[in-house]
């Protein structure tokens, strides 16, 4: 069963061009669903269509984002951001950005759970604590008491993942959460993200544009390309057949961990092309 | 990032900007057409006094006289000719003050902003000095030791105002002078004082024009101020802050001795303030 | 962690003392050119405090009297060595010490000041929240228009409106004065809105009030409005950082987000130029106490001037030095506790 699935979702700027063409895409309960795409693909788009944080230069023209069998897009704005923020999460691409520099650690993470889930500020403060240990933070008290610049990018979005679990969401996304890292604690931070979806059953949208991510972490996967869903598969079909060609191109150009000296195969104009079509023809249809 | 709602904020901007630019050029060309004609077209002498005509009220009122059109003061002087002559003293106040405040504080703002150094040092240090004085307070003491004028009101302006311009001029020059087109024109064989101003006034100007728009207001209400406390000209002249002073008083009695006057003033300093931020949106170039 | 703490309070220290300097530096200057611009200037000084007629052996006692025959320099040098031992020197007109006077009227001033301070703050925080609030829409923009009036037009012009409006159309304060004569003052104090408060005598504290209420409007509508301004572009820039939107999914409202994660980031750049703009307003009360004869110090000089009382005028300007450095001098320190990165780093 989905927790989140999202119909014929469309956004456009506002008197622009579209930027999400009819996009469709499930995430099952407990499930990891990896968005992949080139930069500009519109993957942030959708987490954040998803969570109700659109910029308001844009807007959706159409479809549904159902969640937990509840159209989000029909409920009034209030209750539609309570309900996100009662059962969603998001774990950001930056942690350097993402944390409020005039706060504590400890409120970032506490406050939302007093205030919003009416939880005793004692529960909260141990809730937290206890989220820490679990992200492998040493000395959590020290840190509950700091401000983020005395942290390091790493320990940021260590924190981030546990802000982001601490009121068990049903489903997170995550945007490319650790593009903004140094490669040495990517892996480290991929494999916390994926032990506590794990733990946690959550289910995950996962931004990435690493298919080799996705290969470890992913269930299901969809290709974004110009806003449209080009390749919607289970993520074992897609690395023994990817039905797309754009997606086959794609997967040819992720360096293999086993031959990096086969180097890289860019995607090649013809593929390019033939994509670029698909899209101008959707768009005549769409009109 | 191109938005969408952004361009549409930036031509309502515009044209917002485009309409006070006119409003408040179309009043101050009124102003300047009044002051210039005021001997011509004021039907009294500003100065008459006619004790039997004392507190006539505005031409609406029962019990105004046919050509007092804005009524009287007590003293039963038109306040209508009186704020036409008004006008006269108040606009050579903003252009002559207003032109030489530029002229000093915008070279003392150059020269410390492009030179630095020693020049900078000191030129900042009275700058700090200048802004712990507060201005009205030593533009008083100024007439006051000056005595009173419309020259002593011209040179207490000068030397208490120049520091908006410097101040500003500076920050411009030092960020100008930190830019490539200015290490090239110096690279090219130009001389320091060729370089500042062929090639830092150019860049400069249009902040040093929005500045002297704003000085222009800001010297008509000092002009009005130092009236208002009885130093500005020989209490007799006609000028608004003293027309303002005299209102204040009988207020209860006859208010139209205020309120003409100040309107007046009141659209006068707006004007020369929506004229200068219209031209500051003008020459930003984040708008244009 | 306690090493940390050392390097705070070091550089708090240097920052200190850097700044205690060139504010000696600045207050030196404001005294040497008082002195000057009130001696050096064509006329004798002590002929012109003299009734007409005054005889030259007159002119040559009081002048003696006031040190006024010594070199410049010398003069300059007792003055400044009363000074630093607190004296000011006497008033020519009342004939009492000028420390005892300005001090005297002092606190009257720091009242009116600091209320329009206050009003300033709500005011133009007001502003700045609502249009943030509504940004965008038709609301941000009657808050955008009505702040440039307010930011065009000076103290001195909207105290005249506020006293045509209050005054005169609708008379529901006192246009002149601090507080009703008729009422007696049991104050030891001259910081009479603050002692009204302490003994609990709310009738008098609502007559100073209500005196005050329009002088104080007068000055802070010019800075609400730079408050209003500033606070909104800075609050609407924050509104787009990471960190905001990541509270948005957390469910907390708009006007919670902007009050929670929006506010404190917004009000640091703000503060160091409400700072300057402080300044400006304490210099505005100069005349908005003339313009509503509220009993001041600006009010004190005005008449100080009129009156060519030299050490009146030269203590009360140098007081008004004092107040404008100090105050910068405390929003540099606030801006360096306020931002916890300054505070840690
Ligand atoms: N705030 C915004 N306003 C207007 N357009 C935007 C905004 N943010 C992103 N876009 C546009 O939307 C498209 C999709 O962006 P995004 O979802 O961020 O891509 P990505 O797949 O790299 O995450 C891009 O073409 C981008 O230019
Ligand atoms: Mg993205």
């Amino acid at each position: 069963m989905s927790f989140l699935s999202i119909r014929n979702l469309s956004v456009r700027l506002k008197g622009g061009p579209p930027l999400l063409r009819r996009v469709s895409l499930d995430v099952a309960v407990g499930q990891v669903r990896g968005l992949v795409g080139e930069s500009g693909a519109g993957k942030s788009m959708i987490g954040k269509a998803v969570l109700g944080i659109l910029p308001p230069s844009v807007e959706i023209t159409g479809g549904q984002i159902v969640l937990d069998g509840t159209d989000l897009l029909t409920l009034p704005p209030k209750e539609r951001r309570r309900r996100i923020g009662a059962t969603c999460a998001l774990i950001p691409q930056d942690p350097l950005t993402a944390l409020n520099p005039s706060h504590r650690i400890g409120p970032q993470i506490t406050d939302r759970l007093v205030d919003i889930l009416g939880w005793t500020r004692a529960d909260a403060n141990t809730r937290a604590r206890a989220l820490l240990e679990e992200v492998q933070i040493p000395n959590p008290d020290r840190v509950l008491r700091s401000y983020p610049h005395e942290l390091s990018g790493g320990m940021r979005q260590r924190i981030l993942i546990a802000s982001a679990f601490a009121a068990e969401p049903k489903l997170i996304v995550a945007d490319e959460p650790t593009t903004a890292l140094d490669v040495t604690v990517q892996k480290q931070i991929l494999r916390l993200i994926a032990g506590m979806q794990a733990r946690h059953g959550t289910a995950l949208l996962f931004v990435t544009h690493d298919l080799g991510v996705v290969s470890k972490v992913c269930q299901h996967l969809s290709v974004l390309y110009a806003g449209m869903v080009v390749e919607d598969s289970a993520v074992t079909d897609f690395f023994a057949a990817p039905r797309h060609p754009y997606s086959a191109a794609l997967l040819a150009a992720t360096p293999k961990y086993t031959d990096p000296a086969a180097g890289l195969h860019p995607v090649p104009d013809a593929v390019i092309d033939a994509v670029r079509a698909e899209v101008a023809a959707f768009d005549a249809g769409g009109r | 990032m191109l938005e969408a709602n952004g361009l549409d904020g930036r031509s309502l901007i515009r044209r917002r900007a485009g309409l006070r630019l006119w409003l408040s050029a179309g009043w101050l060309g009124l102003l300047a057409i009044a002051a210039l004609l005021a001997p011509w077209i004021a039907p009294h002498d500003p100065l008459a006094q006619d004790l039997f005509l004392g507190r006539l009220p505005p031409f609406w009122m029962a019990g105004s006289e046919p050509g007092y059109w804005l009524g009287t003061d007590s003293l039963g002087r038109d306040v209508l000719s009186r704020i036409l002559h008004g006008a006269r003293i108040a606009l050579i106040v903003a252009l002559v003050a207003g032109s030489i405040t530029c002229v000093v504080g915008a070279t003392l703002g150059l020269l410390a902003g492009f030179l630095r150094g020693w020049v900078d040092v000191v030129i900042s240090r009275l700058i700090d000095i200048w802004m712990a004085f507060p201005p009205i307070l030593f533009s008083i003491l100024l007439i006051a030791v000056l005595g009173p004028g419309l020259t002593s009101i011209i040179i207490a302006i000068v030397v208490i105002d120049w520091t908006r311009f410097a101040r500003v001029v500076r920050a411009e020059a030092m960020a100008q002078g930190a830019m490539d087109y200015v290490a090239s024109a110096r690279v090219a064989g130009r001389g320091r004082l060729g370089t500042m101003m062929r090639e830092i006034l150019p860049n400069v100007l249009p902040t040093i024009v929005v500045l002297l728009t704003l000085e222009m207001g800001i010297a008509v209400i000092v002009e009005a101020i130092l009236s208002f406390v009885n130093l500005s000209i020989s209490t007799d002249d006609p000028t608004w802050g003293g027309m303002i002073s005299e209102g204040r008083t009988s207020i209860h009695q006859a208010w139209w001795v205020l309120v003409f006057p100040l309107v007046t003033l009141f659209l006068t300093v707006l004007a020369f303030s929506q004229l200068g931020e219209g031209l500051k949106d003008r020459f930003d170039p984040v708008l244009r | 962690m306690g090493q940390c703490r050392h390097g705070v309070g070091m550089a708090f220290l240097r920052l200190l003392a850097i700044r205690l300097l060139t504010t000696a530096i600045t207050l030196a200057g404001v005294a040497v050119i008082v002195f000057v611009v009130i001696r050096v200037v064509p006329g004798n000084p002590i002929a012109m405090m003299l009734p007409p007629g005054a005889t030259e052996a007159d002119i040559a006692r009081l002048s003696a009297l006031y040190g006024l025959d010594q070199p410049l320099v010398t003069q300059f040098g007792i003055w400044l060595g009363g000074v630093m031992q607190g004296d000011f020197g006497t008033s020519i007109t009342s004939r009492q010490p000028v420390l005892d006077l300005v001090l005297g009227r002092l606190p009257a001033t720091l009242e009116l000041s600091i209320m329009a301070l206050v009003m300033a703050v709500i005011l133009g925080g007001a502003a700045a929240l609502t249009g943030t609030r509504f940004r965008g829409g038709r609301r941000e923009g009657a808050i955008d228009v009505a702040n440039g009036m307010a930011l065009s037009v000076p103290d001195f012009l909207w105290g005249l409106v506020l006293i045509l409006l209050f005054g005169v159309l609708w008379p529901v304060f006192h246009i002149s004065g601090r507080v009703s004569p008729a009422l007696d003052l049991p104050f030891t104090t001259n910081f009479y809105l603050f002692e009204s408060l302490i003994r609990l005598r709310f009738d008098l504290w609502a007559d100073l009030v209500a005196h005050m209420f329009m002088p104080a409007l007068a000055l802070a509508i010019p800075l609400a409005a730079i408050i209003g301004q500033l606070l909104k572009q800075s609050l609407k820039e924050t509104m787009n950082l990471d960190y905001v939107t990541l509270a948005r999914t957390k469910g907390y409202g708009e006007t919670r987000v902007i009050l929670r994660e929006a506010l404190r980031n917004a009000i640091l750049p703000t503060l160091t130029l409400v700072g300057v703009q402080f300044t400006f307003l304490i210099g505005g009360t100069v005349i908005i106490e003339r313009l509503f004869s509220y009993e001041g110090l600006g009010n004190m000089a005005i008449d100080a001037v009129i009156n060519r009382d030299l050490p009146l005028i030269q203590g009360i300007v140098i007081l008004f030095a004092v107040i404008f450095t100090a105050v910068n001098l405390i929003v540099d320190l606030l801006y360096a506790v306020l931002n916890p990165r300054l505070r840690h780093a």
